[in-house]
């Protein structure tokens, strides 16, 4: 057995254990001086990152990969916390690192000015390992443990510039939505242990038999993990956050919403996998009712989310309000991709509302990022108060331009090719919807044109006369977003049949999920 | 080799920057046949309002929240109702949770 | 009948937090009712791993007679509601210490007039 394959074996583990070493190190680093911390913090990234790819490599060649704490083999699955890493997982940690990095290259310009960065960085981390551990996780109540950790580090991030009120007042109404929805999902693992004495996802989709209490498990988690993603009318929480943290960390904030997204994925897919089919009154099996609640939320998601944004007139809460019409565009394909189950198209749903996740994180990150450059340039949040910057932000500008056509979904960028999938494979399913969804995004092009015009274009006011670029790691993280979304616009294909196609079959593939662990499905 | 296919249509982001690129050619071409009457620094580029002189760059700028005024006001029956639904009150927050949570209840539990 | 009591006061005590977080407006009473419901949650763990007649299950220190493993209380949701326990009281740190900030920036704790968010 070489070096490679047990590092290979050992990943799962690393994968949290190292940024989780890393961000109680922080502290004691950050004494040194602010370059051995900047360094330290991407050095604890470039290893994490290093593990989340050799692991990738070997799940998308090789299939699922169990990770077993304290124990050589799995001779009681039931009581053994368990990692299981398939594609979806990994694909989901691969975006999780990519936000990760930029977040961190961006924050070292953008935070440099404020102090209590050794906490900053602290939270940074501890966000990441419990994103990455809520993805890899193969059991539903590690899976809560790390839905708390999450909650507790995003909102002590988004009350990081506790001088403001507003930010005081966001990371409350966080704190708040989020603590409920957690204690909800612990009820719910406390009823799935109470029926089938497991807490490992695959033995329980094993066993699972859709009783009268599997009917409310399900209901709760639906529920609490698509408020955590920020469906509407659950979606309240998420302007208000997003608009009020600091704009560096906004990515991985979202990175840990997606993650909530991953769980209502896993929760269907794999959970409910077995029983998806079962006939329930009127002869409309579950997966159907499922789907279609899931497209209605949606719907109304994506509408509100853009008309709401429409309206707004600070720019990261704007941002925020569009973020929740894309989070709609995700839940409208997987609702597809469920009430269609078995057709062609409902696969091709299924791919485009994945593809649409990576691209949903990059085109609002990005988005993100210019706005936070705006901030850290203008030190105004109003779109009212800002004009004409295009004159001295060339890059920001043109970088601006990129997020805009990217998250309309204007060929040649990344948006289009995942928004193509789903409007192709939704038309099918019902024309209305995919009618409504292309209308509400030539709304959100009109919100962004807005924003161009307000904050690019305009006369060019006296204050902002001596502007000059952002700095340079800023402009960095953000043409590395922008490049990575050009070669998705122009090579979909190659990034759908990589990770997303894998991606797919694994959550439809339930039960090779389910075989890893349980053994002779 | 580089379209991504749907199932039923297809898109290939290559052959579109081509038909772009070869629209952007053409377009140029059309382009040259055109006047070249423009001079800098005249009074052919300044704004003409009827006459008046121009007015400061503070004075001019239309205010993001004014662009879509008419599109607004079209609309104000929808967007009452849908500010009266963000009210920014913490316990309104999870007064939705509960309702979609019971609502969901409702649902799946009678199915 | 009485087996069933330790349920009732769950769904009671979940009620009653819920209670608190919608309809009262102060900011510490939302707390406490986040509390009541992570107790209740708590109470629910435990009485799943509850056994009549059950021992402490410490394997080394079983009494004598004792069958195994039927003879122990469950131990699986003990070590979860341990584990809840500890991260409630993080959330509960965080809340007070996050109310306790918005107390002097804005003035008040009535939920009502803590929206500068909105729209």
């Amino acid at each position: 057995m070489n070096i490679i394959d047990v590092l290979i074996e050992q990943s799962p583990a690393l994968i949290i254990a190292i940024p989780l070493l890393g961000a109680f190190l922080m502290p004691l680093v950050s004494r040194i001086n602010s370059t051995v911390r900047n360094i330290f913090g991407l050095l604890v990234l470039c290893l994490t990152g290093f593990f989340v790819g050799i692991l990738a490599s070997d799940v998308l060649a090789n299939g699922p990969r169990l990770y077993i704490f304290g124990a050589k083999d799995l001779a009681v699955p039931m009581v053994r916390i368990l990692f299981e890493v398939d594609s979806m997982s990994i694909f989901m940690a691969l975006i999780t690192m990519v936000l990760a990095f930029i977040t961190l290259i961006y924050s070292w310009s953008f935070m440099k000015d404020h102090d209590g960065l050794d906490k900053y960085y602290t939270l940074v981390l501890l966000l990441i390992t419990s994103t990455l551990g809520m993805e890899l996780t193969g059991d539903i109540f590690n899976f809560f443990v790390f839905l708390e950790i999450s909650c507790i580090a995003s909102c002590a991030l988004i009350a990081f510039w506790i001088s403001e009120g507003e930010a005081l007042e966001a990371a409350f109404k966080y704190i708040v939505v989020s603590a409920i929805g957690a204690l909800f999902v612990l009820f719910a693992i406390g009823l799935l242990y109470a029926q089938y004495n497991a807490l490992n996802i695959a033995t329980l989709a094993n066993v699972l038999k859709y009783t009268f209490l599997d009917k409310i498990i399900l209901v709760l988690l639906l529920v609490v993990l698509g408020m955590k993603a920020g469906l509407v009318p659950m979606h309240m929480w998420l302007p208000d956050s997003y608009g009020r943290a600091p704009p560096s960390v906004t990515l991985i904030i979202m990175g840990a919403t997606l993650a909530s997204f991953y769980g209502v994925l896993r929760v269907i897919f794999t959970l409910y996998g077995n029983v998806l089919s079962t006939t329930m009154r009127f002869s409309i099996p579950l997966n159907v009712l499922v789907g279609w609640i899931l497209i209605t939320l949606a719907i109304i998601s994506i509408i509100v989310g853009v008309a709401m944004a429409l309206v707004q007139s600070d720019f990261m809460r704007l941002i925020g309000f569009s973020a929740v019409a894309e989070v709609g565009y995700m839940f409208l394909a997987i609702g597809a991709g469920i009430a269609a189950l078995g057709t062609p198209y409902a696969t091709t749903a299924l791919q485009g509302g994945i593809l649409h996740l990576l691209n949903d994180a990059l085109d609002i990150g990005l988005l993100f990022l210019v706005a936070g450059a705006v901030y850290y340039i203008t030190k105004k949040r109003s779109l009212d108060d800002i004009s004409g910057l295009a004159r001295n932000m060339k890059y920001t500008t043109v970088f601006f331009v990129i997020g805009l056509l990217a998250v309309v979904g204007m060929p040649p960028l990344n948006g289009f090719a995942s928004k193509f999938l789903i409007y192709e494979s939704v038309y099918q399913l019902n024309p209305i919807l995919s009618i409504v969804a292309i209308l509400c995004s030539i709304l959100m092009l009109a919100v962004f044109v807005k924003v161009f015009y307000a904050v690019f274009m305009g006369p060019e006011l006296p204050a902002f006369k001596n502007v000059t670029e952002a700095p340079r790691s800023m402009l960095l993280a953000m043409g590395v977003v922008a490049a990575l979304m050009i070669f998705i616009g122009l090579f979909p294909n190659l990034v759908i049949d990589a990770l997303v196609k894998p991606a797919a079959d694994a959550l439809l593939n339930h039960a090779q999920y389910i075989g890893t662990v349980v053994g002779g499905v | 080799m580089f379209s991504l296919e749907s199932g039923s249509g297809f898109w290939n982001p290559i052959l579109w920057i081509f038909i772009f690129f070869i629209a952007f050619l053409l377009f140029y071409g059309i382009r040259g046949f055109g006047k070249s009457a423009y001079k800098k620094d005249t009074d052919q580029t300044k704004a003409f309002l009827s006459g008046n002189e121009e007015s400061s760059a503070e004075e001019m700028h239309v205010k993001a929240s004014n662009l879509y005024w008419g599109f607004t006001t079209s609309m104000k029956t929808v967007y009452t109702e849908l500010r009266k639904m963000h009210t920014g009150n913490a316990s309104d927050y999870v007064l939705w949770f509960v309702i979609i949570l019971a609502f969901l209840f409702l649902i799946i539990g009678v199915m | 009948m009485i087996e069933y009591i330790p349920f009732i006061a769950v769904v009671t005590m979940i009620f009653i937090g819920l209670y608190a977080v919608l309809f009262r407006r102060n900011l510490i009473k939302i707390v406490i009712g986040i509390s009541i419901i992570e107790s209740g949650v708590n109470l629910f763990l435990i009485t799943l791993g509850y056994r009549e007649g059950g021992v402490a299950p410490i394997f080394t220190s079983l009494p004598p007679g004792t069958t195994y493993p039927a003879g122990m209380v469950l131990p699986v949701p003990q070590a979860l509601t341990l584990t809840s326990i500890v991260i409630g009281v993080a959330v509960l740190a965080l809340m007070l210490s996050l109310v306790m900030h918005i107390y002097r920036k804005y003035g008040t704790l009535d939920v009502r007039k803590i929206r500068r968010l909105k729209e």
